[in-house]
């Protein structure tokens, strides 16, 4: 079986942000990237079903500025066996980067891809479902859990999947699409020698005019604001203290 | 302009976010229409015509809606599309499943939790976890939106819209229900509770939550957690309050024994007033809390909750 892996380059999640002065969007310009942590999650879990003898490749892809093959090396290290990085450096949101990821399904023609459920820059949590409708497969989306073999039907994947009121099983005709929870697995650290063996892997290059998509946006984005901030409070010394105050200051009891 | 606003629905029963939903809708302005699909729903499209400003409720009736699978409920929306200028959904687990298989169908961008409505065309919408504020303005000829519940009033009832049944059944092989694990809880839902009680690593284990429990009983409030509290496995994934989880904006948030990571404040600094209890004196948590009660939770939680 073969698994697809989308990962995607983002400020690393420890980063305080800055939005630039012109307020036209947050500020990149030297500030420490990382690959998206649900897309490590992604990876982890597309390694362990190679570790398990039920994928058989892992091929990880991303999409944005030639910076980005970093994250594929990464993915490299982690263990995908190959790698694609789709180049452009315009800014590409959430359906062209679903239309591209669709161009390489088309020519990969994986069983599997797994995708991050969101990125933490955008916080859109849009990619998995588009590419699934796209590629017209079934998604299991949030997946806390991602099963094959015992008790699930050949030519399916069983996806547990979290939700508002707790969890939910479903099972998706293979091919599919499964996007990454926080608690699917937890992510490994790659090797020094790992690291090193990652450089020697192949890394093929595609352009978005070769996979035939153009790039477009229905969206423009006029503006980026620091958010009010709150302000802190007072410390209380008691129990008895903060019960008053919250009955007689702020009336909320 | 004429809206579709997805209804959600839980158990037989009209969702409170759905009421929030319209109310965002009502700020773009225009007709809308309800959307009920699943099976056996007649009594929560009786309650979505109740909500005010409504003006049809369409009711999808088959068990292919059953569980809101994304892959029927994205087909059935696409089939009615075309006749509104924006579609409508709670950015909840349910909404943020379809709503962006829908727009990939119609070509379209989807626009991702917006916590204001600027024009019928320009949202705002937070990024970064919060962090930053995006204004966009959408070109595209129909607008796919998930709503921020808590950024928007609920509208009140009182209105009698009709009822229209709808035949188009969307049957899909792509996708099966297998089954699901519910929490069932006689408390309030965290994302439409006044008060909400929170617990993080602090808390030790699962069985200290009991000690929240005694005091969400005596304030009708509902428990939380941080995300540390769930990875930890304390609680269920139901209960984590944060960037990923739930966003809730209570009247009263208290987090007990949370440190305050970015990722949890994204998900309640837009509570009315915030009550942190921590052992640690610096934890980033009494940078936004309008009530910091410094010491330890083991011995604070049993007098709060007598003295109560």
């Amino acid at each position: 079986m073969k698994v697809l892996v989308a990962v995607k380059r983002v400020i690393d999640y420890n980063v305080k942000i800055r939005v630039k002065p012109d307020h036209s969007d947050v500020d990149l310009t030297n500030v420490k990237m990382a690959m998206n942590p649900f897309c490590e999650i992604a990876v982890e879990e597309a390694v362990r079903l190679k570790e398990k003898g039920v994928a058989t490749e892992i091929v990880a892809v991303t999409v944005g500025p030639k910076a980005t093959q970093e994250q594929l090396r990464t993915a490299l290290a982690l263990g995908a066996d190959r790698a694609i990085h789709v180049e452009t450096d315009e800014r590409v949101e959430s359906l062209t980067v679903a239309k591209l990821l669709k161009g390489v399904v088309d020519e990969e023609k994986p069983d599997l891809v797994i995708l991050g459920k969101q990125a933490i820059d955008t916080d859109n949590n849009q990619t998995g479902q588009m590419l699934a409708a796209l590629t017209g497969m079934g998604q299991g989306t949030f997946a806390s859990e991602v099963a094959f073999g015992e008790g699930v039907e050949a030519g399916e994947v069983r996806v547990t999947r979290e939700i508002d009121g707790g969890l939910q099983t479903v099972a998706l005709k293979l091919p599919a699409v499964v996007t990454t929870d926080l608690r699917l697995n937890e992510p490994r650290y790659a090797k020094l020698p790992d690291i090193m063996k990652a450089k020697k892997k192949p890394l093929d290059t595609r352009t978005p005019e070769a996979l035939g998509v153009a790039v477009s946006s229905g969206l423009e984005l006029l503006k980026v604001e620091t958010p009010a901030e709150r302000k802190g409070g007072i410390k209380v010394g008691s129990v008895d203290e903060l019960i008053d105050k919250l009955k007689n200051e702020a009336k909320v009891l | 302009m004429s809206i579709l606003v997805l209804a959600e629905h839980h158990n037989g029963q009209l969702a409170a976010s759905t009421a929030h939903v319209v109310g965002a809708a009502r700020a773009i302005g225009g007709d809308i229409d309800l959307l009920v699909a699943g099976e056996n729903v007649g009594g929560v499209a009786e309650a979505a015509a109740r909500l005010d400003g409504v003006a049809r409720v369409r009711v999808a009736e088959n068990a292919v809606y059953a569980h809101q699978l994304a892959e029927p409920l994205a087909a059935l929306l696409v089939e009615l599309a075309d006749e509104y200028s924006h579609v409508l959904a709670a950015a909840s687990t349910d909404g943020k499943n379809v709503l962006p298989r829908v727009a990939a169908l119609k070509d379209v961008s989807q626009i991702s939790e917006i916590v204001s409505v600027e024009s019928a065309d320009t949202f705002k919408r937070p990024i970064y976890a919060g962090n930053a504020i995006a204004t966009v303005q959408s070109s595209d000829p129909l607008k796919v939106i998930t709503v921020r519940t808590t950024a928007f009033d609920a509208v009140s009832e009182g209105g009698a819209a009709a009822i229209e049944a709808l035949d188009f059944i969307a049957d899909s092989d792509l996708s099966r229900f297998i089954g699901e694990e519910l929490a069932q809880s006689e408390r309030p839902e965290l994302g439409g509770a006044r008060i909400v009680i929170s617990g993080g690593r602090g808390m030790g284990n699962g069985d200290n939550f009991k000690l929240l429990d005694g005091i969400a009983d005596k304030l009708g409030a509902a428990v939380g957690a941080s995300r540390a509290a769930v990875d930890a496995g304390f609680v269920p994934n139901d209960m984590q309050v944060g960037q990923t989880g739930k966003i809730v904006a209570p009247d009263l948030y208290i987090a007990v024994g949370i440190s305050g990571a970015i990722q949890h404040l994204a998900g309640m600094k837009d509570s009315k007033v915030i009550v942190a209890i921590n052992k640690d004196d610096d934890a980033p948590i009494f940078q936004v809390a309008d009530y910091g009660l410094v010491g330890d939770l083991f011995e604070i939680l049993p007098e709060l909750e007598q003295k109560l």
